[in-house]
């Protein structure tokens, strides 16, 4: 049976998620951004500008990687990393970056604004305006500031102005708040680049198909390599934008499982994790309807993991709905389990992983156990963990173990 | 109470020749005990409509000092459930009529006929959405028109015509217009594309046009007044409350033709 997988619908719904969420101000802006985009995917001239930013200065394709010291170590399935890692930045987050830099120019704004969590976002979203010569600001909470001075650093110097945000609790969520709040009152020169699968319609539908290139690289690496298609596909959600990448071009492939990993952080029965799935209800945040992590009353919870990347109180609108027709398992990982895939990868294979990415690879692990040796499970490496390294290494060798 | 209050309101007001002044306040802000007296306070400094923020914590339309106010109420223990239930309990004592202004999650979070249910049984009169456009209110407009409540709409400098004609097509209580591109918070001056707007609102709405945002004092408030049927007041009088000049809002309020309080 062939699923036909058609979403976002036309108000910009997956099922019952997704829309439009946003103070008046917004629409016209959305409006225009909806159209421009489709206009763009009908461009030849766009569509081969995009070709050749990814393959000349985001450096792809990116390999799929057989991972076979870490494949005989487990002793089941075959398992291939994606190695987006590889990508310029060190993260998938530049395909989209690229991507939203490229349309923002073809609309003909000149600035452009964006959140960031831990930098990576804000980073990537910096490197494409130098490039482009966009003027750039980030709005970033104060406590990331705090805790990620270097990414502040490089930010600047990459030419972007960083605006700590003291709002709220300093903190990724705030941060979007912050950059809405500048979008709603400059949105006539300024572009927003948002970093996930998140917010109002198109921004969902718009990062999914930037990243997607991410799946349809995999998949005609996989069959390449394999001359099918995998069994498997394992890739970690905050707010799921390379989840969702990855995830895409399979989706029509019903014998294709594919499972998303969100931050169980300290522990579900905690109360400090990341896992709006398992732990969230549904409500609106940040322009969509979607699960949430939030208290009795409605109110948006803070999210925690070891990994800075995941604790984001929502998941994508496309996810919730995922969730909800079961296409996709989502399953939730703890820092412990990340930390050990962390290593683990480290030794085996020479490849350090985003605390991020060592999520999947604690989840793919346990896929991959008991398996026959010719079953297949792909891993989306999101990123690498360099950034990481300081972190773990006051967790591991600190003696603190929470 | 209901949507008809509102109208009453604006049809009195009508006949005097004068214009609707609203005041926003953020409740539970000062404690939700303090919520009676607040009101009390405002109707004798002659406000005709009380706009009642609900804390959030994460309101994206708002500017720092409603933020501020939100934070101490939430702080302060406070949630819409507790709102409406303090409404129920003192709306025989209120003259005005009461308009609930509230991002959608606290709302979906108790269940939309729930929440009309409940907004009626507590006297409130309207619900304005800031975070719902025009694209979104179906899922919840059915179970507030049951209940009698009025579904206000915001209306921007960003709306072109044709958004204008169909925000204005079926609006209730009164529209919202949003006198900046911005978030909640005092401002000086407006620009003529403010009046520009309120006046191309005004051409195309059967209901009362009333400006909001940025308005911080007298003079504000009557520049915009000629161009429309009221003004919104938040941020000047959120911040008032807070420090303890409640005997300075009546300042804020254009003077009526009919008696003056």
């Amino acid at each position: 049976m062939v699923l036909s997988y058609e979403f976002p619908d036309s108000k910009g719904k997956y099922g019952g998620f997704g829309g439009r969420y946003v103070p008046e101000t917004l629409i016209g802006a959305l409006n225009e951004l909806e159209a421009e985009y489709n206009k763009a995917l009908q461009d030849e001239g766009f569509l081969q500008e995009l070709d050749e930013y990814l393959t000349e200065f985001v450096g792809r394709e990116t390999p799929l990687y057989h991972a076979k010291n870490l494949s005989d170590h487990i002793g089941g399935a075959k398992i291939y990393l994606k190695r987006e890692d590889l990508n310029h930045t060190g993260a998938h987050k530049i395909n989209n970056t690229v991507g939203q830099g490229l349309l923002a120019k073809r609309m003909g704004k000149k600035k452009i604004i964006a959140e960031t969590g831990a930098g990576q976002h804000g980073v990537a979203t910096a490197t494409i305006c130098a490039n482009l010569g966009l003027e750039c600001i980030i709005f970033m909470g104060k406590e990331d500031v705090r805790r990620q001075e270097l990414n502040v650093f490089r930010m600047e110097l990459l030419g972007a102005e960083v605006v700590s945000v003291d709002a709220g609790r300093g903190t990724l969520k705030d941060a979007v708040n912050a950059t809405l709040r500048h979008w709603v009152a400059n949105v006539d020169d300024t572009h927003y680049i948002l970093g996930s699968v998140l917010g109002p319609h198109p921004f969902p539908q718009i990062v999914r198909d930037f990243q997607s290139v991410i799946g349809s690289e995999t998949r005609e690496q996989v069959m390449e390599k394999e001359g099918r298609l995998p069994d498997s596909v394992v890739a970690c959600i905050g707010g799921g934008s390379n989840a969702m990448g990855m995830f895409y071009p399979f989706i029509e492939d019903e014998g294709v499982d594919l499972i998303g990993v969100e931050s169980a952080g300290k522990g579900l029965d905690t109360d400090e994790y990341a896992a709006s799935i398992s732990k969230g209800r549904v409500g609106v945040l940040h322009g969509a309807k979607m699960h949430l992590l939030q208290d009795d009353a409605g109110q948006i919870q803070e999210a925690y993991s070891v990994s800075a990347g995941l604790d984001y109180p929502g998941i994508g609108p496309e996810h919730s709905h995922l969730h909800t027709t079961g296409r996709v398992n989502y399953v939730s990982r703890n820092d412990m389990e990340a930390l050990a895939a962390f290593e683990l990868l480290s030794r085996k294979e020479g490849i350090i992983p985003a605390l991020e990415s060592a999520h999947a690879v604690a989840e793919a692990i346990e896929a991959a156990k008991g398996r026959r040796s010719d079953e297949v499970v792909v891993i989306c490496l999101s990123g690498r963990g360099d950034k990481d390294v300081s972190e773990v290494k006051r967790l591991l060798r600190g003696g603190e173990n929470e | 109470m209901s949507k008809a209050q509102i109208d009453q309101v604006f049809e009195k007001l009508k006949e005097s020749g004068d214009k609707a002044f609203i005041s926003y306040i953020m409740a539970g802000d000062g404690g939700l005990d303090g919520l009676k007296h607040q009101i009390k306070t405002l109707e004798a400094a002659g406000v005709d409509i009380i706009e009642l923020g609900i804390p959030f914590s994460d309101p994206v339309a708002d500017g720092p000092v409603i933020q501020q106010a939100g934070i101490r109420a939430l702080d302060a223990g406070v949630s819409l459930r507790k709102i409406l239930d303090e409404l129920k309990k003192i709306k025989d004592d209120i003259n005005v009529p009461i308009v609930l202004m509230t991002y959608i999650n606290p709302v979906l979070n108790i269940g939309y006929q729930a929440f009309a249910e409940d907004a009626r049984n507590s006297g409130v009169s309207g619900v304005i959405l800031p975070d719902v456009p025009f694209e979104e209110e179906d899922e919840i407009s059915t179970h507030l028109g049951d209940n009698d409540i009025a579904l206000v709409r915001l209306v921007t400098l960003t709306s072109d015509e044709g958004r204008i004609r169909e925000l204005c097509e079926g609006a209730e209580g009164f529209l919202y217009a949003v006198t900046v591109k911005g978030t909640t918070g005092g401002r000086t001056s407006f620009g003529e594309d403010t009046y520009e707007l309120l006046r191309k609102i005004k051409g195309i709405a059967d209901v009362p046009v009333c400006a909001g945002f940025g308005v911080s004092n007298r003079e504000m408030a009557e520049a915009l007044g000629d161009h429309c049927d009221g003004v919104i007041v938040g941020s000047k009088i959120v911040e008032m409350l807070h420090q303890g000049e409640a005997e300075g809002i009546k300042n804020l309020i254009p003077e009526k033709s009919s008696a003056v309080k």
